[in-house]
């Protein structure tokens, strides 16, 4: 096994999107990196997700910085030279309720306030969006739909920057697991891994949900907690829908994937923090019976997977980037809440930008842990 | 390996052949769980029953290694596959 490199500029902790977004990013402006991943690249929760690329939200951060990563997405193919199966085939949120609906037209005026394309749908217009959708029976009274929303296939997105990152110098070691984070002076200055110490003037905590225990190496302390979520896939079939669909009410989405099978997950809300990665029935049950009601069309289609990753859940369902007060040069990404995915690439060019001095497009002080400390305001569409 | 053998198909659900294992494995999927994300091979309706015993075996010999040291990706429910109908009947609370 070779040995890994005893100094680097920035050692990045986590080899999921993040990680390697943010190894491609530093790389491409010419400062050296290592990634550390306990396991293979996108093994965590990256590698589990739903795909989802969304620019909906509820909250000017997560908009923006959601809609930043869209604009790197459409350009991922020609940039990183890998075809991520990227497909804007747009998001369809449905509003059950008249508190959903209100919700709604504000978060579209606010979309639309920072120049998001979204359009409002009536009942009786949903099925233009997706005939198949029995919206009487999921008693939907409304939706909205942005075209340029989309998904992708994560693993794939993984590897694609993690192979640009390495072919610009990258180190990225898999299967390297950090055990302990070395501070100085109150300055973050190198990583001890199974394999040895890497030096360096940055740490990055990109660990996903298991970022609380990496922060703890260095004696920082984040709210961040792990929430179990299931999710499944079908057969493949020929393609026929092509937005993914959300409700918050029922707190599932669904998609179909270029192979053709449809993936989706629904978010029970009786979960508890915790590392579990077990399917449960009543996932697969309740799963079964929403996308029964939602697509009747569905019922003898064929399940054939199912399987679980980690939401890693701030109090405000937003990320947490950048810096941290206790110790210098020890940098968070991390804290996603369920959609980290979809915003890792921005999240990327903001951290490389903070590390090497060049002005920020967007400012981190709103995703600074030290939010906490205070009341805070969250993001409410979500599927938790 | 001959070259006719490379055509030869490892996975039938997701149509891989073995000079496509080969090269995956070649450019450092070196584990079962990477080719499948890569690949596809076991995420079709065999659920992996073929073409991961084959996948492990060319992999083992590869990396020199014996087929009982390759890890075998965590098994995934439904052990076959079932209609959404009839999941959806499933009693949750029936525990059998």
């Amino acid at each position: 096994m070779n040995v890994i490199k005893d100094r680097v500029e920035v050692a990045i902790i986590g080899g999921g999107i993040s990680g390697v977004a943010l190894a491609y990013e530093l790389s491409k402006r010419g400062v050296e990196v290592a990634v550390f991943e306990k396991n293979f690249l996108g093994s965590g929760s990256t590698g589990r997700c739903g795909g989802g690329i969304r620019q909906q939200f509820s909250t000017e951060e997560n908009i923006r910085l959601a809609m930043e990563s869209v604009k790197i997405f459409e350009r991922m193919k020609e940039e990183l030279g890998w075809d991520i199966e990227y497909y804007q085939g747009g998001y369809l949120i449905l509003a059950h309720t008249e508190e959903e609906v209100k919700q709604f037209e504000k978060n579209v005026r606010l979309q639309r306030s920072l120049g998001l394309d979204v359009q409002w749908l009536e009942r009786d217009e949903i099925n233009d969006i997706v005939p198949e959708l029995d919206v009487e029976g999921i008693g939907a009274i409304a939706a909205t739909y942005c075209p340029t929303d989309g998904h992708a296939y994560p693993p794939k997105a993984v590897w694609a920057y993690a192979d640009k990152a390495r072919e610009l110098g990258a180190h990225i070691y898999e299967f390297t697991e950090v055990k302990g984070i070395i501070v100085e002076n109150g300055r973050a200055s190198g990583v001890i891994t199974e394999r040895g110490e890497t030096r360096s003037r940055f740490v990055v905590n990109a660990a996903g949900a298991w970022s609380p225990i990496v922060a703890e190496m260095a004696g920082v302390k984040l709210p961040n907690k792990p929430y179990r979520h299931e999710i499944m896939i079908t057969e493949p079939l020929s393609h026929f829908l092509d937005p993914m669909v959300i409700s918050f009410h029922d707190n599932v989405y669904f998609r179909q994937t270029m192979r053709g099978g449809i993936i989706g997950g629904w978010g029970d809300p009786e979960e508890k923090p915790g590392f579990n990665f077990a399917s449960s029935l009543k996932f697969i049950t309740t799963m079964a019976r929403l996308l029964r009601k939602y697509i009747p069309a569905l019922k003898p289609v064929r399940v054939l997977r199912q399987w679980a990753g980690l939401y890693d859940v701030t109090p405000d369902a937003k990320p947490i980037l950048g810096p941290v007060k206790e110790v210098e040069g020890f940098l968070q990404m991390n804290g996603y809440s369920g959609h980290g995915f979809m915003v890792a690439p921005m999240c990327a060019v903001l951290l490389a930008q903070y590390i090497t001095g060049e002005p920020l497009s967007i400012p981190l002080e709103p995703f600074s842990v030290e939010r906490f400390e205070k009341e805070v305001r969250g993001e409410v569409s979500v599927v938790g | 390996m001959r070259e006719d053998q490379e055509e030869e198909i490892v996975c039938r659900c997701e149509d891989v052949s073995l000079k496509e294992l080969l090269e995956a494995i070649d450019r450092g999927y070196t584990t079962l769980d990477q080719l499948k994300r890569y690949l596809r091979i076991g995420m079709g309706h065999c659920q992996g029953r073929t073409c991961l015993r084959l996948a492990a075996g060319v992999l083992a010999r590869k990396l020199g290694k014996r087929v009982n040291e390759i890890e075998w990706p965590t098994v995934r429910p439904p052990i076959l596959p079932v209609e959404i109908s009839k999941l959806a009947e499933v009693d949750e609370r029936d525990k059998r």
